[in-house]
């Protein structure tokens, strides 16, 4: 996967709690066999009406968000389905961060998985970008390293990653190889029970 | 003495492949279920990286999430073709064991695993498939995973955990007639909301709990997920190993017994200390109904609708106000007079022999009210025998029921069987999200008997009224 270390990108605001992951992708785009693809389905049906046209009452259909790559939402982001068709949907949309004050557990790994980096705020922190994203064209900096979150207006916030995910996220390892260096370990329990 | 464990720390001692401090621990898995819908891409990356499925004999694949359940010798749908075609090509290239759309032993994966014997108490279970702590029902540590981790699991039969905080979940005194383990669990994520068990493996324990059938077992366990939580589980008893006798995946005679007593070990030791400790009584608890766009929407039958000021918060008024619009409910209107057009009894929540068993006692002699299509899909081919050898689909085909093939069906509507926009379900499944049976569908979940009653009069009923047989 991409490396992710720094990023700077439009902020789009999603202001609902618990989105679940048949909002984020609806199931009949699982049918899918490859990982690519699924940004066009994002969100389909807060995005379309039931002809397929792009509804303009729905915020991330407005030309101010096109190009974010920020994605702020409400707690309990990403509920439901384990699918991982989610965050492929988001990151083939161009989203590499996702910020909110928690999530479900599957998609939070499920995003680490994929180079989307997801990071928790406060809810206080989460409204002021809400805010902030909804009335004029707002651009954040996501900082893996130092775990900051910033504007060139004076907000900052910090995050916390465990050590593991965050060493992958910003070497932009494939976990398998990573485990295969334990293969003798693996063995070995292996080995033990019989 | 000893320190006194929980199930859940008692299993997670015995998997921990590789541990390093402020890591993830590395976690060894016992059993790999595999379905078509989140495996494609796993089984894409094995071959692009020239890797191996480790250990195809603790892996198990089936074909449930987009097999039709009507005519199955034709599936119309190329792109679902597609993708139980690849799931055929993948196992067979890997090795992996596979109950296809036409093998006796197709099903529903969480319906299928413990059927087989494959769930026992003490596993490390996974699946790309969030309800997966189904199998926590046996006492075994079951969590659904990414495609991402299940290429992992396949290539190395471990997953990297973080070692999960214990939440005990406790049910104190029994059910009331009528009133089932899925309004117990219903009513639990309706009292503490969607999101309690995030971060956390539910143990579910209690009077009531120790009373409930391994079927009613894991209906509790399904939904931990609706709650938020990775995993929940209830500690092995006498219960769980009688379920498990005789089944094709365990042993026979004193290899059993022993196995048992090793069960029965695995239990939570007197004086084991939770993280975190909720309870709620049984006997408080009624039929419940959701009617909302989450499962922890949820009402006793005999209550009202929310209106959008019975919010807590600004941003409770506004989820209420979308749900109650989204719905096609009036706040406050009672929710035994709302009209369904549909009813599903089917699911891995709900679709064992068991559950279709009490669907079938209160159907008995009436018919489907002529406003309703409603359809049973039993939970795997074998449960659908079972029923038909005792002669349940009878019952539900004369009352005007169709009567399907397994799969999961209605309940994610990746296959034919949709409810029609702005139509309303009674559905025994777990997932009343927005769209989930069908753009613009309108879910209720409920019980399956609470489902047949609403079949029988067009809207929904306190089925105690119908005169229930006792269960639980
Ligand atoms: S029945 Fe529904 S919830 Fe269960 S595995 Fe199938 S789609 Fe998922």
């Amino acid at each position: 996967m991409e490396p992710i270390r720094k990023h700077t990108g439009l902020v789009y605001p999603l202001n609902r709690a618990n989105v679940d992951t048949d909002q984020i992708i609806p199931k009949q785009f699982l049918k899918r066999i490859s990982r690519q693809g699924f940004g066009q389905f994002v969100f389909y049906n807060w995005r379309f009406d039931s002809k397929g046209t792009l509804r303009d009452d729905f915020s991330l259909n407005q030309p101010k968000y096109e190009g974010t790559s920020i994605l702020v939402a409400g707690e309990n982001f990403g509920c439901g389905s384990s699918r991982e068709h989610a965050p492929w949907a988001l990151l083939d949309y161009g989203f590499r961060v996702v910020i909110a004050p928690s999530y479900a557990d599957i998609f939070y790994n499920n995003c680490t998985k994929n180079g989307i980096l997801p990071v928790i705020l406060s809810d206080d922190e989460v409204q002021t970008l809400i805010k902030n994203a909804e009335t004029e064209q707002y651009y954040l900096t996501v900082d893996l390293e130092a775990k900051k979150v910033y504007d060139n207006k004076g907000f900052e916030a910090t995050f916390d990653l465990d050590s593991y995910k965050r060493e992958m996220l910003l070497n932009g390892w494939d976990d398998i190889a990573v485990t295969l260096t334990h293969v003798d370990k693996i063995d070995q329990f292996e080995a033990n029970r019989k | 003495m000893r320190k006194p464990k929980t199930v859940i720390e008692k299993i997670w001692e015995k998997h921990v492949v590789h541990h390093e401090e402020g890591k993830p621990d590395l976690l060894y898995i016992d059993l790999h279920l595999v379905h078509e819908v989140t495996s494609p891409q796993a089984f894409e990356g094995l071959r692009i990286n020239n890797r191996k499925v480790r250990r195809p004999d603790l892996t198990f694949a089936t074909m449930d999430h987009n097999v039709p359940t009507i005519h199955r010798n034709v599936i119309k749908d190329e792109v679902s073709k597609t993708q139980m075609e690849t799931l055929k090509t993948n196992c067979e290239e890997f090795n992996v064991p596979l109950a296809d759309i036409h093998h006796p032993d197709q099903g529903i994966v969480h319906v299928i695993g413990p059927e087989l014997g494959l769930t026992q108490p003490g596993k490390t279970i996974v699946c790309g498939d969030s309800h997966t702590s189904t199998h926590g029902a046996f006492g075994a540590l079951a969590f659904g995973i990414g495609t991402s981790e299940v290429e992992h699991v396949l290539a190395t039969q471990t997953i990297w955990q973080a070692k999960p905080k214990t939440l005990n979940v406790k049910v104190n005194g029994k059910l009331g007639t009528g009133v089932t383990a899925k309004d117990l669990i219903l009513a639990i994520i309706g009292k503490f909301g969607v999101k309690f068990g995030t971060g956390y493996v539910i143990e579910y324990t209690g009077e009531a709990i120790r009373d409930l059938s391994m079927e009613g077992r894991m209906t509790v366990c399904n939904m931990s997920i609706e709650a938020g939580a990775r995993a929940g589980l209830i500690s092995p008893d006498d219960t769980t190993v009688e379920f498990l006798r005789g089944r094709r995946h365990v042993p026979t005679g004193e290899a059993f017994d022993q196995l048992a007593e090793e069960w029965k070990a695995l239990a939570t030791d007197e004086g084991a200390i939770y993280d975190e400790t909720v309870e709620i009584n049984a006997a408080d608890i009624e039929p419940q109904v959701t009617w909302g766009t989450n499962p922890g929407m949820c009402i006793p039958v005999s209550a009202n609708v929310p209106s959008v000021e019975d919010g807590q918060s600004d941003n409770d008024k506004e989820e209420i106000k979308r749900a109650l619009e989204y719905m096609g409910l009036q706040g406050g209107e009672p929710i035994s007079s709302v009209a369904i057009e549909h009813v599903f009894i089917g699911s891995c929540t709900n679709s064992r022999f068991a559950d279709l068993k009490k669907a079938a006692d209160i159907v008995k002699g009436h018919h489907v009210h002529p406003n309703v299509r409603a359809i049973v899909v039993p939970g795997s081919h074998s449960v659908k025998k079972q029923a038909e050898d005792a002669g349940i689909d009878i019952i539900f085909k004369e009352a005007g029921f169709e009567w399907r093939d397994a799969g999961c069906s209605m309940c994610l509507a990746m296959n034919d069987d949709v409810v029609p926009e702005g139509e309303r379900c009674a559905s025994t499944s777990n997932r009343n999200f927005e769209g989930r049976q069908g753009t613009g569908a309108r879910t209720h979940l409920v019980s399956p008997e609470m489902a047949a009653a609403a079949a029988v009069k067009g809207h929904f009923v306190d089925v105690r009224t119908l005169g229930v047989p006792a269960h639980n």
